[in-house]
């Protein structure tokens, strides 16, 4: 208990400090999380809003796929991108492997499906309530699409933050394909992993803290704006 | 607006509507009716629940294909055409914004230059005693208030022909004298209004002439005045004097 005491004590000064090695860690997670829900963001929501409105063959294997791909084990996804990136693999001559850019990679490929299919979930509920007045009103599926998606823009918010969660609380797509380098590719999730098979508990305590209060906070925004959004707009 | 329209060149109506069929699950809704709907008089639809006039209408208005038979428009429609008809329908669908940009968004869907819109869009809003409505959020308006934004968004596309489904089933007394004469208003300022219900009430207070159906069946079509005085079949008869059918 004494141990634990001790190195909560030494992981709130390490955060209370700015720390500089902590922060850089921080900064380094959220800058490859952050990059990478925007790419999934850019991919999965049209791609969510275009399963939910066309018909086409194949629709629901496609949907059951794209469910199935909510639980992707990030290791396998890291171990599917080292292959791509790796020398041999057909990416390789990007030279990325074991840079911010790969682990940037590799937390879009896991996010994607989740805002893919989220979005698909949300767009498709409120088709079926819409489906008949844009019709009626001319709307495209292209326009009925886009329509959907600025109508369910804040539970596709609450979805995006979401994806944002799981990027930045994975460990072991980075971890293979980042290397946890030091001052390099290490992030919050591998530096904990990493610190705390070497026993500095502090570092590993101070970034868990963060880690957890940034999972809080996103979730705590995700339900305000909910709220908020129910109340202003029905 | 009204008489813009009625230059034009030529008019969507006469409404043919050939040997209509539709099924569904099986099952018979429609079945092989002919029709033609022309301008002018207010057309309602009526007929017990389940005789089949929500799908005759949405067959009319493109939102159902029939499963056979034809629908033949005077004019023919371009594919993105449908903004000569309009539809309203029992439960108004509003889009996550403003009361004015719910209109305007119909209008943009129609062709309607970006600068024109709001200005129709205000229009409309103004037509249906809206306006002071226009900047509040159309889903948290009342439910009778929807469904006079609802008749706005139609009738600022300003339609040939409006299509109205059960439009005042779910409202109060109140409301539901606002949308009928609302329904009128617009009647009369040369829209076509067909409209279906399954309300004796609403039928005789807003109908010129009355399209009975049953089981998927036209069984008889006459003036109001004279299907109220004497409705042709034992159906109708039975209907009017509120008998469960």
């Amino acid at each position: 208990m004494g141990t634990i005491g001790l190195a909560l004590g030494q992981a709130a000064e390490l955060i209370a400090g700015f720390d500089p090695r902590l922060v850089q860690i921080v900064g380094l997670s959220f800058r490859v999380s952050l990059s990478a829900v925007v790419i999934a963001a850019l991919i999965g929501l049209p791609l969510g809003a275009a399963i939910a409105v066309a018909r086409f063959p194949g629709r629901q294997t496609v949907i059951v796929v794209l469910n199935a791909l909510l639980g992707l084990p990030s290791v396998v996804v890291g171990l599917l991108v080292y292959l791509l990136l790796s020398r041999a693999g057909p990416l390789g001559p990007m030279g990325i492997l074991f840079t911010p850019m790969a682990m940037v990679f590799a937390q879009a490929i896991l996010v994607t499906p989740i805002i893919a299919a989220f979005t698909r979930q949300s767009v498709e509920d409120a088709w079926r309530e819409y489906e008949e007045q844009l019709n009626s009103l001319g709307a495209g599926p292209v326009q009925a699409a886009l329509t959907l998606l600025w109508d369910c823009r804040f539970s596709l918010l609450t979805t995006v933050l979401g994806g944002f969660g799981r990027a930045v609380a994975e460990v072991g797509a980075v971890m293979i394909v980042g290397g946890n380098i030091d001052g390099v590719t290490r992030v919050m999730t591998t530096a904990i992993a990493l610190e705390t098979s070497k026993g500095d508990l502090p570092l590993a305590l101070g970034l868990g803290i963060v880690l957890i209060s940034l999972v809080l906070a996103l979730n705590a925004a995700a339900h305000l704006i909910n709220e908020a959004a129910q109340r202003r707009y029905g | 607006m009204v008489e813009g329209r009625m230059k034009a060149p030529s008019s969507l109506l006469p409404l043919r509507i050939e040997d209509v069929c539709f099924e569904a699950g099986g099952r018979r809704i429609i079945d092989r009716i002919s029709l033609e709907i022309e301008a002018g008089a207010r057309s309602v639809i009526l007929g017990p629940n389940g005789a089949g006039k929500s799908v005759l209408m949405r067959i009319c208005h493109g939102l159902l294909a029939p499963t056979s038979g034809r629908v033949i428009w005077n004019l023919s429609q371009p594919a993105n055409g449908r903004h000569r008809q309009a539809m309203v329908f029992q439960r108004p669908v509003m889009l996550r914004r403003s009361a004015l940009a719910n209109v305007a968004y119909g209008l943009k869907l129609a062709g309607v230059e970006r600068h024109e819109r709001q200005a129709r869009a205000q229009r409309a809003l103004d037509g249906l005693g809206l306006a002071h409505l226009a900047g509040r959020s159309a889903r948290v308006l009342s439910g009778g208030e929807q469904q006079r934004l609802a008749l706005a968004r139609a009738w600022a596309l300003e339609p040939e022909v409006l299509f109205l489904d059960e439009p005042t089933a779910n409202l109060d007394p109140g409301a539901t004298r606002e949308i009928e004469t609302a329904i009128a208003n617009i009647g009369a300022a040369g829209t076509k209004i067909i409209m279906v219900t399954h309300d004796l009430g609403a039928a005789k207070r807003l109908a010129d002439e009355i399209i009975f159906l049953h089981d998927g069946r036209v069984l008889e079509r006459a003036g109001a005045g004279r299907f109220f005085r004497g409705p042709g079949s034992r159906e109708a008869a039975a209907f009017i004097q509120g008998e469960l059918l």
